[in-house]
């Protein structure tokens, strides 16, 4: 079966794109097939997160409109043989994309066998935005722990709970999942930024993942590789767990506490 | 100054962060799904109100209900205390 997830957030700069390549990356290193499409037409920049940009012949676009078929655009990892990634077109005309249109690249991709589809929102509440989440099974939404991130992200769980075909068929909608990035236990602790447990409490989500604030992640995007694979990085910890939770499995949170200093390093240390 | 409020600390900035947005999560989701002019309602219901009374802006309550084909719109207002 077919599962398709879109990761959202209504704020841009949130960590939606970084996000949708280390989870398609970790789903795909746990021996899924994953295909990974960039939704922000306009603007592509999965290619780039996901090193693969000098690779791109045709895009999005162009399968929805004919040019080419499914499997000339579907871009093969080179790390890792289960994934795929779709392109962003960079034509200016909004438009190209169609919920027909979407709906048969979807269709094909489920008809070929792969086990998730992860579908990379452009920022805002937009056509682009909309048709991301429009066929989805269940929606992640990233979050950073900041007042207007997480007024925006409430206002995308609306358009979930209403734009959406699960929503309107009625079957118990699509499932929702928080994801926040750019946690920095220390100014929690020192109460300058919104704790885990406030933004779930705000907005009434359980959270699949907490991503802490790391340079790792810009290095990861400097170099074209998912931050994921960076074994030495706790950012791709954090990230290998929100796959675990993905497919099931009951993990307790990392790295959401400020590690505890010792006695001499209380008194003596900085 | 009492002199408890030297021992009471301002409240942290994600105190206040929070606050603010439970406030207005709340309010943004009571007019979710309903017509457009709700939003723009309440606030004009607001005014009027407030020539008359003085109301916290967050004292007015809209709701919009669907029941069984036909649409309720409920308000509640809290008035100020006696003397408040």
């Amino acid at each position: 079966m077919t599962e398709i997830i879109v990761v959202t957030s209504g704020k841009g700069g949130v960590g939606k794109t970084t996000t949708a390549a280390s989870l398609a990356a970790g789903l795909a290193r746990r021996g899924k097939r994953v295909a990974v499409i960039d939704f922000d037409i306009g603007l592509r920049n999965l290619d780039l997160i996901m090193g693969c940009e000098r690779r791109v012949v045709y895009d999005f676009v162009n399968v929805i409109q004919g040019d080419c078929t499914l499997r000339q655009a579907l871009i093969k990892d080179k790390r890792l043989d289960n994934l795929f990634v779709l392109a962003a077109s960079q034509t200016r005309d909004k438009e190209a994309l169609s919920v027909e249109g979407v709906r048969r690249v979807l269709d094909e991709l489920t008809a070929d066998g792969f086990d998730y589809i992860i579908c990379d929102s452009p920022a805002g509440i937009e056509k682009g935005a909309y048709l991301a989440m429009y066929f989805a099974d269940r929606a992640i939404v990233v979050v950073n722990p900041e007042v207007s991130s997480v007024r925006d992200s409430d206002r995308i769980l609306g358009l979930l709970a209403s734009k959406t075909l699960r929503a309107e068929q009625g079957n118990g909608g699509v499932q929702e999942h928080l994801l926040l990035t750019r946690y920095s236990p220390r100014r929690v602790a020192a109460g300058e930024m919104l704790s885990v447990a406030d933004v779930r409490e705000i907005l009434g989500l359980e959270v699949l993942g907490v991503v802490p604030e790391s340079a790792d992640v810009l290095s990861a995007s400097n170099a074209g590789s998912p931050v994921i694979l960076n074994a030495e990085s706790i950012a791709s910890h954090a990230y290998e767990d929100a796959v675990g939770r993905l497919l099931g499995e009951e993990l307790p949170l990392r790295f959401v506490d400020e590690p505890k200093k010792g006695f001499f390093a209380r008194m003596f240390g900085s | 100054m009492g002199l408890l409020a030297l021992f009471r600390r301002p409240p942290s900035s994600a105190q206040v962060a929070k606050e603010r947005l439970r406030i207005i999560v709340a309010q943004e989701r009571s007019t979710r799904g309903g017509p457009d002019f709700l939003p723009l309602l309440r606030r004009e219901l607001l005014e009027v109100i407030r020539r008359y009374v003085n109301v916290d802006p967050d004292a007015i309550q809209i709701n919009l209900e669907r029941e069984e084909g036909r649409d309720v719109l409920e308000l509640s207002v809290a008035l100020p205390e006696k003397g408040g």
